[in-house]
């Protein structure tokens, strides 16, 4: 049912962590779902003067694609420029994993939700630009958290909870 | 090493089985309801299977119907029950985690004029038989409640829905594939009228199974046809199939109900102890040798099933991502189990072949693995 490629990030997934003194976080998914992804960059400057993903780390609660796609979305979008980094699709992710079961291509986009999310975190706590489009993706992303929120609310809380302790 | 642990899925055919089968799968080929000798050669195998699974289960041989599984029996049983009693009343009761051909049978009936109640279960996923004593109505004309789950192991309290059924005139069915060999199962003495057993979860082949339907039962038939099996389930018989049902039935001891609980119960007594946030589920004392149950918090079950399958140990889980909805199994959801909870279950089923040495070297993968995926994952 997975590729090789899909195993390989499984068994064996790249930049798996937190970075502390993160610049961007990206968190998306619920508990309820199953599937949960936080996504840390950290953003330094290439020889061009553009922004690029100088770290990226991720967490993943989730199946066997979840973890393979934010693992290789991390894969992808290291040292990327930010512009090349939202251009990211989750169809690149599923393409470069050798393809995923049209019942798991949801996965994939959570991770690209999870990068643009971390890349918005960063530029909104910087006072800087946001793209028109990464706001209208930022938006889709808070109503579907608002709506997760109060359709399964206790659930949220409790997994709040469970972050809190996890990072500590 | 390579530690098969999803017994309760399949289990693997018993070598005396095979033996058994494979003349009549070559030189015995004859059809059991020829007249001639290649003929009376199968029908005589065959008739002694029959008197084997009759005798354990305390029932008469023509109290056995073979059919091509579980999922057939209950689908015979149900059907047929409704069919054959509709004048009577169109009310069935049932409960909330049985197993998918249960559950699907009775929505279809549904849609065809028949009325279902499906009891809840409580949080180890036993039935109260006096839910069922209040479920059951004037029209009502069956109750099928499973012997052990499959999922959770949990084992029901049969004889004493089988009394109140008896007391109000009503049918009681009971799907009994995962308990056959198992536990104790006397029909006579339980009081059940329609039992389900299935061969390929006692170390026999798959594609075989029977439907227990007692003396008097008023049963149309699922398969229509040459009138075999005592006109109840048409079709040349799988005699070969027959035979291997037949053997495993007869090979199967008490001593091999000690030994598979007790590698179960090494297995859960090591993960209960050494691994941390686990819950187990289903009942803790009610519940067959065989299935271990847990909830591992989190992580998710699909991702630990591949990482153990990946170091060669089988099981099985519930797990949402796992299924092709995309929903946690029902019979989670009915024992009330939280998203996270029900996310990260997973199923180990021990068997016969099982030894001490796979179970301790799973329980240490099985470690490793959980705190991997715990490292990875954003809520542990």
């Amino acid at each position: 049912m997975y590729t090789e490629e899909v195993m390989k990030h499984f068994m064996h997934p790249k930049n798996v962590g937190i970075i502390k003194d993160a610049d961007g976080i990206g968190e998306v998914g619920n508990v309820v779902c199953g599937d949960m992804m936080w996504i840390y960059i950290k953003v330094g400057e290439n020889e061009n003067g553009e922004k690029i993903i100088k770290d990226i780390k991720f967490k993943t609660f989730g199946c066997v694609a979840a973890i393979a796609t934010s693992s290789k979305i991390t894969e992808l979008a290291k040292g990327k420029t930010l512009e090349e980094a939202l251009k990211i699709s989750k169809e690149d992710v599923a393409k470069s994993l050798g393809g995923l079961p049209p019942i798991k291509m949801h996965c994939s986009l959570l991770a690209t939700d999870a990068l643009k999310e971390a890349i918005y975190d960063y530029l909104k706590k910087n006072d800087l630009p946001i793209p028109e489009e990464l706001q209208k993706e930022h938006e889709r992303i808070e109503k579907e958290k608002k709506f997760a929120e109060e359709k399964y609310g206790k659930f949220i809380e409790k997994q709040k909870e469970m972050i809190k302790k996890g990072n500590a | 090493m390579k530690v098969y642990l999803d017994n309760a899925a399949t289990t693997p055919v018993a070598r005396e089985v095979l033996e058994a089968m494979l003349p009549y799968l070559s030189e015995k080929f004859g059809n059991a309801s020829s007249l001639h000798a290649w003929g009376r050669e199968a029908r005589e195998a065959m008739e002694k299977a029959r008197e084997i699974i009759a005798k354990k289960l305390n029932v008469s041989p023509n109290e056995v119907i073979f059919t091509s599984g579980g999922t057939e029996s209950n689908n015979f049983a149900l059907k047929g029950i409704a069919f054959a009693n509709k004048e009577k009343g169109k009310h069935i009761v049932t409960q909330k985690t049985e197993h998918a051909c249960v559950l699907q049978t009775c929505k279809w009936l549904e849609s065809i004029g028949f009325e279902v109640t499906y009891l809840d279960v409580d949080e180890y996923g036993m039935v109260s038989p006096e839910d069922v004593a209040n479920a059951i109505r004037k029209d009502t004309i069956l109750v099928s409640v499973m012997h052990a789950n499959n999922e959770i192991g949990t084992v029901q309290p049969i004889e004493e829905i089988a009394k109140i059924c008896k007391e109000h005139g009503v049918y009681f069915h009971t799907d009994a594939c995962q308990s056959f060999t198992k536990l104790e199962l006397d029909a006579e003495r339980i009081g059940a009228d329609l039992i389900t057993v299935s061969s390929h979860k006692i170390y026999g082949p798959k594609g075989v199974g029977a439907l227990i339907v007692r003396e008097g039962v008023r049963i149309t038939p699922f398969m229509h046809g040459g009138g075999h099996e005592f006109g109840k389930r048409s079709g040349t018989e799988n005699v070969a199939g027959i035979v291997g049902f037949g053997k495993a039935v007869e090979i199967a001891n008490k001593r091999h109900v000690e030994h598979t609980k007790r590698m179960r119960d090494l297995l859960e007594k090591r993960i209960l102890e050494e691994i941390q946030n686990v819950k187990l589920n289903g009942h803790p004392e009610e519940r067959v040798c065989h299935i271990a149950n847990f909830s591992f918090v989190g992580i998710e079950g699909e991702a630990l099933l591949f990482r153990l399958d990946a170091r060669g140990i089988a099981c099985s889980t519930g797990s949402a991502c796992s299924s092709h909805k995309l929903e946690p199994s029902h019979v989670l959801r009915a024992i009330g189990l939280s998203p996270e909870h029900a996310h990260g279950s997973l199923r180990f089923s021990t068997g016969r072949q099982n030894t001490e040495e796979e179970i301790n070297y799973a329980v240490d993968v099985l470690k490793e693995e959980v705190e991997a995926l715990r490292r990875i994952s954003a809520i542990a």
